[in-house]
């Protein structure tokens, strides 16, 4: 017998009685002001939140920020945003990625009770790109922000029956909750900013993405 | 706090008649211990105006077998208990790990014994019985001490006599609500609110280390609280913490709470700050 | 097969508590934990909501767990994901050694996977000629120290930064009694980013498996997991069969359960979602069973397979937090693993269910209320059945119980006892013998009981015999 059919024989003999599955509901928290909980919740994981007006906005900010003129090896997917002069889709291996100062990727929505951004793989050549920068930029619609992560999963849930995980032809993809720069903690509980992953994370909220 | 003078009958809410029967249960190591705590407890009922009895057949609840996992030696005990036990109107306790070994762990012995459900209902704590049955309004008196409430596990977590700290939730706890109804009472404030002594049954002696540590850290956070007096529902938690802070000469006095709610004097109280010597007293 | 050497929680713990100093930071670097969780729980509405949501999740999902592996299967196989099963440690070892072997990979990153440790894959790999690198920091610490994790999420917290920065020295290059936390993380993520970019494939853990999409969830805070997936091209994902949950919409209740619990923040770093391989690349998820079926079949252990590795329980427990997880000598300490470990091994483990107070703390905090400390209790009673207890405690209990079920007999041993403490001299109480005496004081001897006080007496209270 396979290993496979062992295993769920195993489990099936217990003839375990069912138990239901719960709803999801639960009337979960919401917020008056979503984006100042956002920004607030990004901000206790030493993220950053700006607001934007339009892409041309959030041009003018990044080159504003201090990593920013730090930076040499730029990449943004984003056209507009950003002194791109490295060009994810020209590039075949990710390892070439290494020497990336800045990456600005689009983010697919937000949440506000954790500060955590929703990104996907779609239209990213390399996902490698988003942990392997020593400085990440999100550009998130402000319309896409969502109060928790129950809202956050529904939208999920829903894109990937259209568009992330189509049901009539399954695609595989990844998406990925990034809610500030990488961290750890490993030694004695003392709290280090910028581990393997990113050591900053700016978040971009844009009214229009024209 | 309402006028109640020494001796006077507690306020309260609920008035159990006089064919009411309560029946005392003294866990068995109060019983030949700490015998003043049990006359406390009965002090602290008959000021609340009920009818105790003490049924002497009563020894041990269980709780040390149980608690080894030696479920046959258990069971007699259990049904002793049951027999001793089921024809009062309510059961009271100074122990909250007893009063939980009977609601929470005697279902195995006793499962679909009639007459079972209706003991595990009116069992109770002391300190829940004043509060939840009798509703108790005002306790008077005055203890000018600052106080170190201990809130010992089986009572917290098990009989839910306090909410413990890692639940959501406002704050509550039982024994605290009625030591603040007395004059001058101060509760001090740990850092760590709920902490477990270390006593734990057998564990006390199994994982000596740590069941040291333990209390030895316990009573330096009563210690940096300010704590003069040390309480606790449960006298086994007390024991462990009284054994330690003696042997270690720590000027804490340790008192149960029955007797603080029956006004003893910590100064005259029978636990003594002096390691036991080899006279007989 | 030789059966191990039974582990003594006990002994283990006191030589732990030898070390003051030591045992304090660990008491206190945990509690810090617990402090931080506990600030996260108080300021969530309906924390004891999602928590009664996850156990029911999680019960649904085991009573009918096969169902929800082959619903899995077919969906990760959808994605292009390659599914294989193994029903025990050496199987699980086989297949990742097959899979990398068969691709001629010699190098791998592996983030952190408690099913890893659990199946010694590490020795295994490397007994093969596969150089393994751990890129959790706290994982790699231990590597170099050829140590286990001690703590499921904190694998070095047993460690002083004297300690990591003498091991970064030795290993790593880092400056002779350096141990700033910033310095040594720094030199240790450098050190780790060529092994990223050496790495041929990348082992990870996971944290939950989604049987409606077939995707699986990585979470961390380093991004050693994502980095050590999205270069190599090789992604190998080992699980226990127990990390699955029904549906997508499902993991909004674990992800705000999750990190809550381990450390206050509210939701890791990264949550990696991944559904399918990389472009050009494979994705294998290796379901294991090695034991879990069997505990499925317990009513009173089956709940113990809820757990999502959060450490909570670890980090409220009071003994663990002033014992260590090496006391327990077992892949997963602390509470859970004092209920996990004896369904591996009874005889073995069998201390780990004494090493705690019954405080209850543990069911208090775990994420999906698992009845950790009544699972002790079980445990013990299991223990006792099988006849593992020492003969002195079966014994004394037996003894005892005989004594209590007589009333007389009760009273007249009581008497004696306590007469004989009065009247005995102080050297000979506290003997040898005497464990309670070693660092504590008895308590006063009374010369007479409660019931000695009242009997005979008719207006207090009232006897009934």
């Amino acid at each position: 017998m396979t290993a496979q059919n062992e295993i769920l024989d195993a489990i099936r003999r217990h003839h375990l009685q069912a138990v239901d599955l719960p709803t999801l509901d639960g009337g979960w928290i919401t917020y008056d002001d979503p984006h100042k909980q956002f920004a607030k919740a990004l901000e206790a994981v030493k993220g950053r939140c700006f607001r934007a007006n339009d892409l041309a906005d959030v041009n003018g900010q990044i080159e504003k920020l201090p990593e920013y003129a730090d930076s040499q090896q730029i990449c943004s997917v984003i056209p507009g945003v950003g002194r791109s002069n490295v060009d994810l889709n020209a590039i075949d291996d990710p390892h070439d990625l290494d020497n990336v100062d800045l990456a600005v990727v689009p983010g697919q929505l937000a949440v506000a009770e954790n500060g955590a951004v929703w990104v996907t793989d779609a239209g990213l050549k390399h996902r490698a790109i988003l942990f392997v920068s020593r400085q990440l930029v999100l550009v998130v619609p402000a319309g896409e922000l969502v109060n928790n992560m129950h809202e956050a999963y529904e939208r999920i849930a829903d894109a990937a029956q259209s568009s992330f995980l189509p049901v009539s032809e399954r695609r595989p993809g990844f998406g990925v909750f990034i809610s500030g720069p990488s961290k750890t903690g490993d030694i004695e509980q003392i709290m280090v900013i910028g581990a393997h992953g990113p050591r900053s994370l700016t978040v971009f909220l844009v009214d229009s993405l024209k | 706090m309402g006028a109640v003078s020494v001796g006077s009958q507690f306020p309260q809410r609920i008035k159990l008649t006089s064919m009411t029967r309560i029946g005392l249960f003294i866990p068995c190591y109060i019983d030949q211990l700490y015998p003043h705590v049990a006359m406390a407890t009965v002090e602290v009922l008959e000021r609340c105006g009920v009818e105790v009895y003490f049924p002497t057949a009563q020894t041990c609840c269980g709780q040390p077998m149980a608690n080894t996992g030696c479920t046959n030696e258990t069971r007699p005990l259990a049904w002793k208990f049951f027999e001793t036990f089921r024809d009062y109107d309510y059961v009271v306790c100074p122990s909250g790990s007893c009063v939980a070994m009977v609601r929470h762990h005697y279902d195995e012995y006793l499962d679909g014994t009639p007459g079972f459900i209706d003991l595990k209902e009116k069992t109770f704590e002391l300190c829940e019985f004043l509060t939840d049955v009798l509703k108790v309004e005002g306790l008077g008196g005055r203890f000018p001490y600052r106080v170190g409430l201990h809130q010992s596990c089986h009572g917290l977590r098990e009989l839910r006599l306090g909410r413990a700290s890692e639940l959501a939730g406002p704050s509550y706890s039982k024994a605290r609500t009625l030591l603040e109804l007395i004059g001058d009472l101060e509760i001090t404030t740990l850092e760590r609110a709920d902490e477990c002594c270390g006593f734990g049954g057998t564990f006390a002696m199994s994982e000596e280390a740590v069941s040291c540590l333990m209390g030895r850290d316990r009573i330096r956070d009563h210690l940096q609280a300010g704590t003069e007096v040390l309480t606790a529902v449960d006298m086994s938690c007390l024991m462990h913490l009284s054994g330690l802070i003696v042997r270690d000469k720590h000027p804490i006095r340790v008192m149960h709470v029955a007797e603080i709610l029956a006004g003893r004097d910590p100064a005259i109280v029978s636990l003594p700050q002096e390691p036991m010597s080899n006279e007989k007293s | 097969m030789a059966s191990l050497p039974v582990v003594n929680h006990a002994r283990n713990a006191a030589e732990f508590i030898g070390d003051e100093k030591e045992v304090r930071r660990h008491d206190r670097a945990l509690w810090f934990m617990r402090a931080n969780r506990d600030i996260a729980v108080q300021s969530l509405p309906k924390w004891e909501l999602l928590r009664e949501k996850a156990s029911q999740i999680k019960s649904h999902c085991m009573s009918r767990l096969a169902d929800y592996l082959e619903q899995f299967q077919d969906n990760a196989t959808e994605l292009g994901v390659r599914v294989h099963w193994a029903r025990d440690a050496s199987e699980h070892n086989e297949i990742v050694y097959g899979i990398l072997s068969e691709r001629n990979v010699r190098k791998v990153v592996k983030s952190k996977s408690m099913l890893t440790e659990e199946c010694h894959l590490n020795p295994y790999l490397e007994e093969h000629g596969i150089e393994v690198i751990d890129t959790d920091l706290g994982e790699r610490i231990v590597q170099l120290r050829n140590e286990p994790p001690s703590h499921i999420v904190m694998p070095a917290v047993h460690l002083g930064r004297e300690q990591i920065g003498a091991t970064f020295h030795e290993h790593l290059g880092s400056e002779a009694g350096a141990s700033d936390p910033n310095y040594l993380t720094d030199v240790a993520c450098r050190h780790l980013r060529d092994k990223f970019l050496g790495a041929e494939a990348g082992i990870t853990g996971v944290n939950f498996a989604i049987a409606d999409t077939g995707g699986i969830v990585v979470c961390t805070n380093e991004g050693n997991a994502d980095l050590g997936t999205s270069l190599p091209k090789i992604h190998v994902a080992c699980m226990g069969i127990e990390k699955l949950i029904p549906r997508l919409r499902d993991l909004s209740v674990f992800q705000r359960l999750l990190a809550r619990s381990t450390t206050g923040q509210p939701i890791t770093v990264y949550s990696s979602h991944f559904h399918g391989p990389v472009p050009g690349g494979e994705l294998h998820v290796v379901l294991v069973d090695n034991g879990r079926s069997r505990i499925l079949g317990s009513n009173d252990f089956r709940r113990s397979l809820h757990c999502i590795r959060c450490s909570a329980c670890l980090n409220t427990c009071p003994v663990f937090r002033r014992s260590g997880g090496y006391s327990y000598g077992s892949t997963i300490s602390g509470p859970i693993g004092s209920t996990l470990s004896p369904s591996r091994d009874a005889g073995q483990f069998r201390t780990l269910p004494f090493a705690c107070s019954l405080c209850g703390s543990c069911s208090d905090v775990c994420p999906v209320k698992i009845d950790l400390h009544s699972q002790l209790l079980v445990w013990r009673r299991e223990i006792a059945l099988r006849r593992l207890l020492p003969l002195s405690k079966r014994l004394a209990m037996k003894l005892a119980s005989f004594v209590l079920r007589h009333t007389w007999l009760y009273e007249t041993v009581g008497k004696v006892l306590r007469w004989s403490s009065r009247t005995l001299p102080r050297w000979l109480i506290y003997n040898r013998l005497n464990v309670w005496g070693r660092q504590r004081e008895l308590p006063p001897i009374p010369a007479q009981s409660f019931r000695d006080l009242y009997k005979g007496s008719h207006d207090r209270p009232k006897r009934d015999s």
